[in-house]
Protein backbone atom coordinates (compact mmCIF):
# COMPACT_ATOMS: atom_id res chain seq x y z
CA UNK A 1 0.00 0.00 0.00
CA UNK A 2 1.61 2.93 -0.75
CA UNK A 3 1.88 5.68 1.87
CA UNK A 4 -0.05 8.98 2.38
CA UNK A 5 0.39 12.41 3.59
CA UNK A 6 -2.22 13.43 6.20
CA UNK A 7 -2.57 16.45 8.17
CA UNK A 8 -5.13 16.00 11.45
CA UNK A 9 -6.08 18.99 13.30
CA UNK A 10 -6.69 18.37 17.02
CA UNK A 11 -8.23 21.11 19.33
CA UNK A 12 -9.47 19.48 22.54
CA UNK A 13 -7.01 20.14 25.66
CA UNK A 14 -5.76 17.09 27.21
CA UNK A 15 -7.79 14.98 30.12
CA UNK A 16 -11.28 16.85 28.48
CA UNK A 17 -12.90 13.92 26.20
CA UNK A 18 -13.20 11.10 23.74
CA UNK A 19 -12.03 13.22 20.54
CA UNK A 20 -9.17 13.41 21.85
CA UNK A 21 -8.26 9.45 22.44
CA UNK A 22 -10.04 9.01 19.63
CA UNK A 23 -7.46 11.89 17.20
CA UNK A 24 -4.68 9.63 18.70
CA UNK A 25 -5.77 6.30 17.82
CA UNK A 26 -6.32 7.42 14.34
CA UNK A 27 -3.07 9.31 14.45
CA UNK A 28 -1.63 5.74 15.62
CA UNK A 29 -3.61 3.38 13.00
CA UNK A 30 -1.75 5.64 10.35
CA UNK A 31 1.41 5.59 11.63
CA UNK A 32 0.98 1.55 12.01
CA UNK A 33 0.93 1.78 8.10
CA UNK A 34 3.67 3.89 7.61
CA UNK A 35 1.86 7.23 6.45
CA UNK A 36 3.17 10.94 7.43
CA UNK A 37 1.46 12.64 9.44
CA UNK A 38 1.37 16.25 10.39
CA UNK A 39 -0.41 17.12 13.41
CA UNK A 40 -1.72 20.74 14.13
CA UNK A 41 -3.00 21.34 17.86
CA UNK A 42 -5.07 24.51 18.19
CA UNK A 43 -6.13 26.26 20.93
CA UNK A 44 -6.21 23.74 24.00
CA UNK A 45 -4.65 20.64 22.32
CA UNK A 46 -1.39 22.32 22.58
CA UNK A 47 -1.60 21.18 26.21
CA UNK A 48 -1.32 17.71 24.90
CA UNK A 49 2.84 17.75 24.62
CA UNK A 50 3.45 20.05 27.45
CA UNK A 51 6.19 18.32 29.08
CA UNK A 52 5.00 18.95 32.86
CA UNK A 53 2.26 17.12 32.75
CA UNK A 54 2.60 14.58 35.87
CA UNK A 55 0.93 11.52 37.12
CA UNK A 56 -0.58 11.01 40.50
CA UNK A 57 -1.59 8.55 42.94
CA UNK A 58 -5.09 7.72 43.01
CA UNK A 59 -6.93 7.07 46.71
CA UNK A 60 -10.68 5.88 44.50
CA UNK A 61 -8.61 3.26 43.24
CA UNK A 62 -6.63 2.55 45.83
CA UNK A 63 -3.19 2.70 44.24
CA UNK A 64 -0.42 4.81 44.14
CA UNK A 65 1.57 6.50 41.64
CA UNK A 66 3.21 3.57 40.83
CA UNK A 67 0.38 1.26 40.92
CA UNK A 68 -2.14 3.61 38.71
CA UNK A 69 0.62 4.27 36.54
CA UNK A 70 -1.62 7.05 34.77
CA UNK A 71 -1.13 7.79 31.46
CA UNK A 72 -0.34 11.15 29.97
CA UNK A 73 -0.77 12.04 26.67
CA UNK A 74 2.57 13.42 26.16
CA UNK A 75 3.70 9.93 26.77
CA UNK A 76 1.34 8.64 24.21
CA UNK A 77 2.70 11.36 21.52
CA UNK A 78 6.38 10.55 22.57
CA UNK A 79 5.23 6.71 21.96
CA UNK A 80 3.82 7.82 18.45
CA UNK A 81 6.58 9.45 17.53
CA UNK A 82 8.83 6.71 18.32
CA UNK A 83 6.67 4.40 15.97
CA UNK A 84 6.50 6.87 13.40
CA UNK A 85 10.00 6.37 12.98
CA UNK A 86 10.01 2.74 13.17
CA UNK A 87 7.78 2.38 10.83
CA UNK A 88 9.43 4.42 8.32
CA UNK A 89 6.81 6.87 8.26
CA UNK A 90 6.51 10.60 10.28
CA UNK A 91 4.56 12.24 12.42
CA UNK A 92 5.44 16.23 12.63
CA UNK A 93 3.41 17.19 15.36
CA UNK A 94 2.88 21.71 15.23
CA UNK A 95 1.47 23.15 18.29
CA UNK A 96 0.08 26.84 17.31
CA UNK A 97 2.55 29.02 18.75
CA UNK A 98 0.21 32.18 19.99
CA UNK A 99 -2.00 29.61 21.80
CA UNK A 100 0.54 27.80 23.74
CA UNK A 101 1.41 31.26 24.41
CA UNK A 102 -2.12 32.30 26.17
CA UNK A 103 -1.56 29.04 27.89
CA UNK A 104 1.96 29.36 29.29
CA UNK A 105 2.66 25.84 28.18
CA UNK A 106 6.06 26.72 26.19
CA UNK A 107 7.83 23.48 27.31
CA UNK A 108 6.93 20.79 24.99
CA UNK A 109 8.38 17.44 24.58
CA UNK A 110 10.78 16.73 21.91
CA UNK A 111 9.74 16.76 18.74
CA UNK A 112 6.73 19.29 18.81
CA UNK A 113 7.55 22.20 17.70
CA UNK A 114 6.01 25.72 17.78
CA UNK A 115 4.00 26.97 14.26
CA UNK A 116 1.08 29.34 12.71
CA UNK A 117 -1.91 28.95 10.59
CA UNK A 118 0.25 29.39 7.84
CA UNK A 119 2.10 25.76 9.12
CA UNK A 120 -1.32 24.58 9.04
CA UNK A 121 -2.13 25.02 5.58
CA UNK A 122 1.52 24.45 3.94
CA UNK A 123 0.71 21.07 5.28
CA UNK A 124 -2.80 20.49 4.05
CA UNK A 125 -1.95 21.58 1.07
CA UNK A 126 0.98 18.68 0.51
CA UNK A 127 -1.47 16.27 2.07
CA UNK A 128 -3.69 13.81 0.15
CA UNK A 129 -6.65 14.73 3.07
CA UNK A 130 -6.97 17.03 6.41
CA UNK A 131 -9.64 15.66 8.99
CA UNK A 132 -10.20 18.28 11.63
CA UNK A 133 -11.47 17.54 15.02
CA UNK A 134 -12.81 20.13 16.63
CA UNK A 135 -14.05 21.16 20.27
CA UNK A 136 -18.03 20.93 20.13
CA UNK B 1 -6.59 23.76 -3.41
CA UNK B 2 -10.20 25.09 -2.52
CA UNK B 3 -11.61 24.48 0.34
CA UNK B 4 -14.78 25.05 2.17
CA UNK B 5 -14.63 25.37 6.00
CA UNK B 6 -17.89 24.34 8.05
CA UNK B 7 -18.33 26.18 11.12
CA UNK B 8 -20.63 23.80 13.33
CA UNK B 9 -20.26 25.08 17.11
CA UNK B 10 -20.33 28.74 17.54
CA UNK B 11 -19.01 30.62 20.55
CA UNK B 12 -16.30 28.68 21.57
CA UNK B 13 -14.04 30.42 23.22
CA UNK B 14 -15.22 33.63 21.62
CA UNK B 15 -14.75 35.69 24.90
CA UNK B 16 -11.21 34.68 25.76
CA UNK B 17 -9.46 34.95 22.27
CA UNK B 18 -11.76 37.76 21.54
CA UNK B 19 -12.84 36.16 18.52
CA UNK B 20 -14.03 33.46 16.89
CA UNK B 21 -10.91 30.79 17.02
CA UNK B 22 -12.07 28.69 13.56
CA UNK B 23 -13.05 32.05 11.76
CA UNK B 24 -9.44 33.10 12.90
CA UNK B 25 -7.73 30.99 11.73
CA UNK B 26 -9.64 31.05 8.32
CA UNK B 27 -8.34 34.77 7.59
CA UNK B 28 -4.75 33.71 9.18
CA UNK B 29 -4.89 30.85 6.56
CA UNK B 30 -6.18 33.18 3.76
CA UNK B 31 -3.47 35.76 4.89
CA UNK B 32 -0.71 32.71 3.68
CA UNK B 33 -2.56 32.34 0.65
CA UNK B 34 -5.32 29.62 1.58
CA UNK B 35 -8.18 29.51 -0.76
CA UNK B 36 -10.58 29.14 2.13
CA UNK B 37 -14.21 29.78 2.27
CA UNK B 38 -16.92 29.41 4.66
CA UNK B 39 -20.60 27.42 5.78
CA UNK B 40 -21.76 28.77 8.63
CA UNK B 41 -24.41 25.60 9.93
CA UNK B 42 -26.45 24.87 13.07
CA UNK B 43 -26.00 27.70 15.78
CA UNK B 44 -22.95 29.42 13.90
CA UNK B 45 -25.39 30.56 11.39
CA UNK B 46 -25.89 33.47 14.16
CA UNK B 47 -22.03 34.84 13.35
CA UNK B 48 -24.01 36.46 10.30
CA UNK B 49 -26.42 38.24 12.19
CA UNK B 50 -26.69 42.20 11.67
CA UNK B 51 -26.44 43.84 15.00
CA UNK B 52 -23.76 41.51 17.54
CA UNK B 53 -22.84 43.33 20.64
CA UNK B 54 -20.78 41.41 22.86
CA UNK B 55 -19.39 44.02 24.69
CA UNK B 56 -20.27 44.97 28.31
CA UNK B 57 -18.27 42.14 30.07
CA UNK B 58 -16.30 42.77 33.25
CA UNK B 59 -15.16 40.64 36.20
CA UNK B 60 -14.83 42.74 39.27
CA UNK B 61 -12.83 45.99 38.11
CA UNK B 62 -11.65 44.41 34.95
CA UNK B 63 -13.42 44.70 31.74
CA UNK B 64 -13.15 43.47 28.53
CA UNK B 65 -12.45 46.65 25.93
CA UNK B 66 -12.43 44.38 22.88
CA UNK B 67 -14.90 41.76 22.92
CA UNK B 68 -15.40 39.59 19.84
CA UNK B 69 -16.43 41.51 16.17
CA UNK B 70 -18.23 38.17 14.80
CA UNK B 71 -19.69 40.94 12.46
CA UNK B 72 -16.99 42.40 11.49
CA UNK B 73 -15.21 39.19 10.93
CA UNK B 74 -17.83 38.03 8.74
CA UNK B 75 -17.80 41.21 6.49
CA UNK B 76 -13.85 41.67 6.58
CA UNK B 77 -14.05 37.62 4.68
CA UNK B 78 -16.19 38.59 2.05
CA UNK B 79 -14.78 42.22 1.38
CA UNK B 80 -11.47 40.19 1.04
CA UNK B 81 -13.51 37.47 -1.58
CA UNK B 82 -14.27 34.80 0.55
CA UNK B 83 -17.37 32.97 -0.11
CA UNK B 84 -19.48 32.91 3.44
CA UNK B 85 -22.47 30.28 3.04
CA UNK B 86 -24.98 30.27 6.14
CA UNK B 87 -27.88 26.75 6.09
CA UNK B 88 -30.90 28.66 5.55
CA UNK B 89 -33.08 25.91 7.16
CA UNK B 90 -30.83 26.78 10.45
CA UNK B 91 -31.21 30.54 9.78
CA UNK B 92 -35.07 29.85 9.77
CA UNK B 93 -34.89 27.53 12.80
CA UNK B 94 -33.57 30.69 14.73
CA UNK B 95 -36.22 33.24 13.57
CA UNK B 96 -33.88 35.29 11.44
CA UNK B 97 -34.75 36.31 8.20
CA UNK B 98 -32.60 37.33 4.75
CA UNK B 99 -32.37 40.93 6.03
CA UNK B 100 -31.32 40.06 9.63
CA UNK B 101 -27.89 38.73 7.64
CA UNK B 102 -25.07 40.67 6.48
CA UNK B 103 -24.68 41.77 3.06
CA UNK B 104 -22.68 39.55 1.01
CA UNK B 105 -23.65 36.03 3.05
CA UNK B 106 -24.96 33.22 0.59
CA UNK B 107 -27.95 31.21 1.43
CA UNK B 108 -27.73 27.64 0.38
CA UNK B 109 -30.69 25.00 1.80
CA UNK B 110 -29.78 21.90 3.96
CA UNK B 111 -30.91 20.04 0.58
CA UNK B 112 -28.48 21.83 -1.42
CA UNK B 113 -25.01 21.16 0.38
CA UNK B 114 -24.11 18.17 -1.38
CA UNK B 115 -24.22 20.29 -4.23
CA UNK B 116 -22.14 23.11 -2.75
CA UNK B 117 -19.81 20.60 -1.36
CA UNK B 118 -18.90 19.00 -4.70
CA UNK B 119 -17.54 22.84 -5.94
CA UNK B 120 -14.58 22.47 -3.31
CA UNK B 121 -11.83 20.10 -3.35
CA UNK B 122 -11.44 19.67 0.01
CA UNK B 123 -13.93 20.18 2.99
CA UNK B 124 -13.17 20.98 6.61
CA UNK B 125 -15.75 20.48 9.33
CA UNK B 126 -14.74 22.06 12.71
Amino acid sequence: MATKKLTLVLMDAPFENARTVTGLRLLDAAIRRGHEVTVFAYEGAVALTFAKQAPHANAVHGRDAVQEDHPLPKDWIAALMEAAQLNGGRLDWVNCGLCVDERGVGEAIPGARRGSPADLWKAAEASDNTLVIGTR
Amino acid sequence: MKTLQIVTTAYRCNVEEQDDPVLWIIQAMRGAGANAHVLLEAGAVNYAARGQDASGLSFGGRAQTQPARIEEDIRRLIAKGAEVYAVEDDVAARGLERADLVDGVRGVSRAGLPGLFSAYDRIWRW
